[in-house]
């Protein structure tokens, strides 16, 4: 059995802070060496919503600590075949959609970026298998300057998260009505 | 606070969390509330100023829904496993809602809390886990089934109805604050949901925290001091009474749960001097008929002037009590006062709760006494029933549980 737990993150960050504490000295290192982007930033929090097949998406919370700002401009996993990064705006219609965001999630120096329901987050486009509630899904964010950053989100039955898909290219339809409900496994409600 | 405090680290992620508001959404604000908060309760003042801010540390050997000083309310949820739920769907699930009541017991959000807001008032949360026989065999087989577990043996005072009693799965919550429970209820629950049903949901309270000093001996809705004789976690003999000490269960205990009705309208009918004889304990604070203070030694050769003991041989406590220093339990009981049925003013009663190392050993053979002989019999009716292993604690990189997975 996985020994992995879900407060991981807990920990990871819990030396972040350590590091974060040695202060001024740290920051100037890094510019100076100009270090991987993704050694500054921490995904905490992290969680993806539990589905069957289709869509589904992780969220959390991504902290750069570092003093430039870092920029993740696509996310990796074995839980789905493509995913995008995906941001929630007003459609012509009023509507709220979700679509990919153009330039990936910029993080502010020393700011953190929340990835919630209703908000921004990671989109597992195609699942390849179910997850399940208690599963841990591992990711990789890739950065602007190619560095990585890998987290494992645990999954969370969830029945929020329903925006609407307006696909990015403007091939109409192809997505349409390809909504989050979708990946809404726990049935039996509607 | 100590290093080694469990819930140290969520402090100080959300402190970290803290530290980068702007441009994060509501969450982040809500850690850097929490982060102020903590700041100020880092200073030299170590005590926080508001009873929803205290923590009870969640991890450590034993659970912690045990041991504290009881909290005013509680609520027992009693969950029935779905068919086809297996040990690993189990282990999935009791990852998740550990890492729920770790994260609300100390204020924090749980993950996908979807009203993050509603967590972050811990006051003394403690959430605790039991299983049910049904559990522990799916999981670990009958092999795995301590002997006390499963339903007590019939009483004769019982009139159980199947609504109150037994279940796979009990979820224990407590705090001095429903409303903190309510949503540590919810969140759990939605959890819970795609593996179990809920089969009972029970509530109980005592005097809101505040009200009166810490350390009273809570009164059931007879009125009674109820509580007294009872050993406490700084007694010598406490770690030998209540935990467990056989293979997965070392270092958790047994629960059992008894939903007593307690008939108001009968008692009403019983003047003080009977009532004080049912129990063999004065109404004003609870001290033996034959003593002063409530936790004066009583003296059971001490007669009337007519020649009768003073405390009746057929009282509760003269008959709840025996000389086998073993046959000791801890209770932890909370009043239940629920909407009465059609044509009644009153449905009242006592949640019973007991923790012992063995309830086979140590409780069963007081309920049978109580059940051959005991005057308060007359006014109370046992309706529910449920027994509980509850299993040892865990640390960050385990679950409740996970020593029956291995
Ligand atoms: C509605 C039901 C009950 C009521 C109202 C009640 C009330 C009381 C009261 C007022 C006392 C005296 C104060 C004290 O030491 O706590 C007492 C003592 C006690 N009760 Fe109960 N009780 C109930 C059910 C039970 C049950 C089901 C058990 C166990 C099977 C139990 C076991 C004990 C024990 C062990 C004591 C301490 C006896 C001693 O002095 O050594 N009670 N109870
Ligand atoms: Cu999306």
């Amino acid at each position: 059995m996985r020994k992995h737990t879900l407060i991981s993150t807990a920990i990871v960050s819990t030396s972040l802070l350590l590091l974060s504490a040695c202060g001024g000295g740290a920051e100037a290192e890094s510019t100076e060496t100009s270090a991987p982007v993704a050694d500054s930033v921490e995904v905490t929090d992290a969680w993806v919503k539990a589905a069957d097949d289709g869509m589904s998406a992780a969220f959390g919370s991504i902290e750069n600590t570092g003093s430039t700002d870092a920029t993740v401009v696509s996310a990796e996993s074995q839980a789905s075949t493509a995913l995008e990064l995906h941001e929630t705006v007003e459609n012509e219609s009023g509507e709220m959609v979700m679509r990919e965001k153009e330039n990936g999630f910029t993080i502010t120096a020393g700011q953190s970026l929340a990835l919630e329901p209703g908000g921004n987050h990671i989109m597992l486009m195609d699942l390849t298998d179910p997850i399940k509630a208690g599963d841990e899904v591992e990711f990789t964010l890739t950065f602007s300057d190619d560095s990585t950053l890998e987290f494992s989100a645990p999954v969370k039955d969830y029945e929020g998260a329903n925006e609407n898909y307006e696909s990015g290219d403007d091939e109409a339809g192809e997505h349409e009505g390809h909504d989050m409900e979708d990946m809404d496994h726990s049935g039996g409600s509607k | 606070m100590t290093p080694a405090e469990p819930g140290a680290g969520w402090s100080r992620r959300r402190l970290l969390i803290g530290g980068g508001v702007a441009g994060a959404g509501g969450l982040a604000a809500l850690g850097a509330d929490y982060a102020s908060r903590r700041a100020r309760a880092s200073g030299t003042d170590e005590s926080p100023s508001l009873n929803g801010e205290v923590r009870i540390p969640f991890y450590g050997a034993h659970q912690s829904g045990i041991t504290v000083e009881p909290q005013a309310h509680a609520t027992y949820v009693a969950l029935n496993l779905k068919k086809g739920v297996a040990k690993k769907d189990l282990a999935r699930m009791l990852k998740t809602i550990t890492d729920d009541a770790a994260r609300l017991t100390q204020g924090v959000p749980a993950l996908a809390d979807s009203e993050p807001e509603l967590g972050t008032v811990p006051a003394r949360m403690t959430v605790t886990f039991g299983f049910g026989p049904n559990l522990v065999a799916r999981v670990a087989g009958d092999a795995a089934l301590p002997e006390w577990l499963g339903s007590l043996p019939e009483f004769g005072i019982d009139q159980l109805e199947d609504r109150w009693c037994d279940g796979d799965l009990l979820l224990q919550f407590n705090a001095d604050d429903p409303f903190t429970i309510a949503h540590a209820v919810r969140m759990l629950l939605k959890d819970t949901r795609s593996s179990a049903d809920v089969r009972w949901v029970q509530r109980g309270f005592r005097r809101a925290q505040g009200s009166e000093k810490s350390g009273t001996t809570m009164r059931n809705l007879f009125g009674q001091v109820d509580g007294t004789v009872n050993p406490q976690p700084d007694d010598t003999d406490f770690k030998e009474l209540v935990w467990n000490r056989d293979g997965w269960m070392t270092g958790g205990t047994s629960m059992v749960i008894r939903r007593i009705a307690m008939n108001l309208d009968k008692w009403d009918r019983l003047d003080r001097p009977g009532r004080e004889q049912s129990v063999g304990r004065n109404l004003a604070n609870g001290a033996p008929l034959t003593g002063v203070n409530e936790h004066d030694e009583p003296d059971f050769t001490a007669l009337t002037p007519v020649g009768f003991p003073v405390i009746p041989e057929f009282s509760h406590m003269a008959r709840a009590r025996t000389p086998d220093r073993s046959q000791r339990i801890h209770r932890r009981a909370y009043n239940y006062d629920d909407a009465p049925e059609p044509g009644k003013i009153s449905n009242s009663g006592l949640l019973f709760v007991s923790y012992q190392a063995d309830a086979t050993a140590q409780f069963v053979p007081i309920q049978q006494r109580l059940d051959e002989l005991d005057l308060l019999n007359e006014w109370t009716t046992p309706i529910g029933s449920a027994v509980f292993a509850i299993p040892p604690g865990c640390d960050e990189n385990g679950f409740i549980g996970d020593t029956l997975f291995d």
